[in-house]
């Protein structure tokens, strides 16, 4: 087996990931990085983010009003403290990225321009078009390479984290030219391996998006926190779930039914507006959004298409070809090329989507999860700023906000910690490569990887949906073990070394399995509705409601080996927002006076 | 092309049940077992809004799930999955088996680049000439975090950002005649790149990336055939950038003769 010796290894090469290796770099030359990517770090899904990364901009805007719209946006799940800490931060992150070439659209004087996006009472998004998350992907890739002591390990797929002493101090990959493996040791561990939602059918992400860092950190001990809440974007293309971006509607386009009413004036979210007005009607927040297209479904008031199945029309032809172009390139095209649509002429069929994960490996506002040494940033994490529902362009920001802290985090961890026990770890990853090469080698299986797959997704699609009940739920529980089982029965067609993506994709499969579970006992076992996970059932129909009593609590899914995950609960961080009602439009705008006549 | 919105249904019958089969000629190469690269013709069946990846996913997927190929975001943006159909090189992603059929589509991996099993080219030469041209900012004049950003007006932004669209894709290797003749030309891609920093007015490295620029690797190996700008899927225009850049140089060779500092500024 190849050793490699350094200082950090981070895992990921996306948005969070390079941040952290800048961070790391700039903070102390001498320490050896190993950026370890399954992808080439451009490719990474940071790459599709389109609309923007939230930091108060404006002098009409404040940290408090950014903090108020996370907290109240996330359903008062988020931990307070750290939201507090993100908020500042966030400003000094994006012109730090201003600095290193962000191409940020800007003003005609030459500023960096913000827009309006989702739950926002001031816009704050900073935006490169809509290629927002492209633009910060390579402006931090190609950064990167500036530091020589950042060794990139692109192409390799790691499949264990490495303990010793108590603390994380390395991880064992696969090189996926060769198939050999490689023991990669050091301090601290970051993960930055992005989200999961690819364990459901109709989704917004790329095929890597597989929850491979949630499973090497849940297997390790470490909890899986707040995995019931998964964001349905409310605007997706239908089959393929490719994403539209909040920016259109940002950008004042509206969302209407099949009768061309603009039907979220019907969900708390008016009056109706002309103009985009920031909290109202379209720029209300992702959930609530996702929820209305789900009631306007079961109203029979959405379009029924003989192949995209139920859509709502995204309209944007009143904004201009002109306008579009400029500011909506991507989704111009996209509807152009993959639709045969010219949306300055037709509007668009959107439907919800799987968009986001906002829980993750459970760590502290350092970054920091429960096992000494292994932290993790990014989707991947649940740092706690998303709560129940994610606002639209925070998760940008985290990459960087986050990524810079766990970098100096690790970097303390780097000159403190004596050298670790190879001979220990390598016996693990010997144990590892074992386990791996075994799963690639043997024979006499019947299963399939993608018809395992198959099955999860659709699964995860009916038991984990923008609505929920307990017997979908329970039927998706069943499944995910049963497949589980399965699994152990699998076959692969593909036995050889070089580049062999059937090996690659069985051992995401069986990460995908490990982290579905977690969501569906997650979701199963809250009896409340808050944010994205909302319930239809209970006895009088009691879980339809918010439960501060009981629920006002993170879920914590424990790895048991073999079985159901573990549930456990734990209290929320709240420094100065208590929960209140979550409203918006004209309601929202009522509380917001009341709020500010109370302080007074 | 045929819009997924327009598409009629046919009286009691369901539109997804009208599938065709299309024909694909993919070429395998196993270097743990095959001494040269062979065709494979799979039988896929399709319907009008299934792209040629999801056609090579369809063959891994209930075929053979040996096909290797990379892939990820499905949407134009990650630059993953380009490969020579019918001997284009174009992002599968994007590519739709309806345009084809009922013709037999040809897959390949992308022209230029050494083979490492199937599909997926061996990459590492491109992100060494990306990583040679010095892809970041050296600023021209630095700045601290407390002194916010820098101010860039519309005319100064519109030098440069026709140039960071570049998703890295690599098509236009596949396409150049001269990275074919001359594997060590610094090629379209990362001259666009490089031009992109040189443009940029928070940037003032030209001079120091004009060596590269006017070297045995630079745009002087550029014939001006202009594929690489056509097959681009971003419009990056990488030709362009090449092109301006010998210009570029050569002023700099000339201008060195008079000023000591030589003629990038």
């Amino acid at each position: 087996m190849e050793i490699y010796k350094a200082d950090v290894v981070i895992v990921g090469g996306g948005g969070a990931g390079l941040r952290a290796a800048i961070a790391v770099a700039e903070s102390d030359p001498s320490l050896k990085i190993a950026l370890v990517s399954k992808v080439y770090p451009m490719r990474s899904h940071t790459v599709a983010a389109e609309g923007g990364a939230a930091g108060v901009k404006r002098p009409d805007d404040s940290f408090d009003y950014h903090f108020h719209d996370t907290v109240g946006g996330g359903d008062w799940l988020c931990e307070q403290d750290v939201v507090e800490y993100f908020v500042k931060q966030a400003p000094v992150e994006l012109t730090q990225l201003e600095h290193w070439g962000c191409p940020w659209s800007r003003t005609a004087d030459g500023h960096v321009n913000v827009r309006p996006f989702g739950g926002m009472k001031i816009q704050r998004t900073w935006f490169a078009a809509d290629k927002s998350g492209f633009h910060i992907l390579h402006t931090l890739f190609q950064t990167s390479i500036k530091y020589p002591s950042i060794k990139r390990f692109d192409e390799y797929f790691v499949v264990d984290l490495l303990e010793d002493d108590g603390r994380c101090q390395g991880v064992v990959a696969i090189e996926m030219a060769t198939g050999e493996f490689t023991m990669i040791e050091g301090k601290s561990v970051i993960l930055a391996t992005g989200g999961a939602g690819r364990v459901f059918r109709e989704s917004t992400l790329g095929g890597i998006v597989t929850g491979d860092g949630m499973a090497l950190a849940f297997r390790h001990g470490v909890a899986l926190r707040d995995m019931e809440f998964v964001q349905y974007h409310p605007t997706c293309m239908p089959i393929t779930g490719l994403l539209f971006t909040e920016a259109c509607r940002g950008e004042g386009g509206y969302l209407v039914n099949k009768d061309g009413y603009r039907y979220l004036q019907d969900y708390g979210l008016g009056p109706l507006q002309d103009k985009p007005k920031n909290k109202y009607m379209e720029l209300g927040p992702r959930d609530r959004l996702s929820q209305a297209f789900w009631y306007e479904q079961q109203k029979g008031r959405t379009i029924e298409h003989p192949v995209m199945g139920s859509v709502v029309h995204l309209d944007l032809r009143h904004l201009g070809e002109a306008y579009l172009r400029e500011r909506l390139p991507l989704i111009y095209e996209m509807a152009e090329t993959f639709m045969g649509i010219d949306p300055a002429k037709e509007p668009i069929p959107v439907r919800a989507g799987v968009h986001y994960t906002m829980g993750g490996v459970c760590v502290a506002g350092n970054c920091e999860s429960s096992l000494p040494g292994l932290f993790a940033i990014g989707e991947c994490a649940s740092v706690g700023i998303h709560g129940a529902n994610r606002l639209g362009s925070n998760s940008l920001t985290e990459l960087l906000v986050f990524g810079k802290v766990a970098g100096d985090e690790a970097v303390k961890k780097a000159k403190t910690l004596p050298p670790g026990n190879s001979a220990s770890l390598l016996k693990q990853a010997q144990a590892a490569e074992q386990r791996v090469m075994a799963l690639k080698t043997k024979t006499g299986g019947t299963e399939r990887v993608a018809t395992i797959r198959k099955e999860m997704v659709k699964s995860m699609e009916d038991g984990c949906g923008i609505f929920r009940m307990e017997d979908t739920m329970q039927a998706n529980c069943d499944k995910l073990a049963e497949l589980r089982e399965r699994f152990k029965n699998i076959n692969l067609d593909d036995k050889t070394s070089v580049w062999n993506t059937d090996w690659l994709s069985a051992i995401e499969l069986d990460y995908q399995l490990d982290v579905a579970q977690a969501m569906a006992h997650s979701a199963i076992n809250r009896t409340e509705s808050r944010g994205a996970h909302q319930r239809l059932d209970g006895p009088d129909g009691a879980y339809k409601v918010r439960d501060d009593v009981n629920f006002l609590k993170h879920s914590d899914a424990f790895y048991v080996p073999g079985s159901a995950p573990r549930i456990t609960y734990g209290d929320v961080k709240i420094t100065k927002s208590p929960p209140e009602a979550r409203v918006y439009g004209a309601a929202g705008e009522k509380a917001d006076q009341e709020r500010k006549a109370s302080h007074v | 092309m045929v819009p997924l919105v327009k598409r009629q249904t046919r009286k009691g019958k369901h539109p997804m049940s009208e599938q065709k089969i299309i024909e694909i000629e993919v070429l395998r190469y196993k270097p743990e077992s095959d001494q040269a690269p062979h065709s494979e013709v799979y039988k896929v069946p399709f319907t009008d809004d299934m792209s040629v990846l999801q056609g090579v996913q369809y063959i891994k997927d209930n075929f053979d799930g040996s096909l290797t190929f990379r892939w990820s975001c499905r949407m134009a943006i990650c630059g993953s999955c380009g490969m020579m159909i019918n001997g284009i090189p174009k992002l599968s992603c994007e590519s739709f088996l309806r345009d084809y059929y009922p013709n037999r589509i040809t897959v390949e991996a992308l022209a230029n680049f050494p083979i490492e099993k199937d599909l997926v080219v061996d990459l590492s030469g491109f992100i060494e000439k990306l990583e040679a041209i010095q892809p970041y900012i050296i600023p021209k004049e630095p700045r601290t975090l407390e002194q916010g950003e820098y101010i860039q007006t519309p005319e100064q932004f519109s030098q440069y950002i026709q140039f960071t669209s570049c998703i890295n894709c690599t098509l236009c290797y596949a396409a150049c005649p001269q990275v074919g003749l001359n594997p060590d030309f610094i090629g379209p891609a990362a001259m666009a790149l490089l031009h992109r920093y040189n443009m940029d007015s928070r940037d003032g490295g030209q001079a120091q990336r004009m060596e590269l620029v006017a070297s045995e690797e630079g745009v002087y190996n550029c014939s001006a055939v202009g594929y690489c700008s056509e097959v681009c899927p971003k419009h990056v225009d990488p030709g362009n950038a090449v092109n301006v850049n010998k210009i570029n140089a050569a002023k700099d060779y000339f201008l060195r003769f008079l000023s000591p500092k030589g003629g990038a500024q």
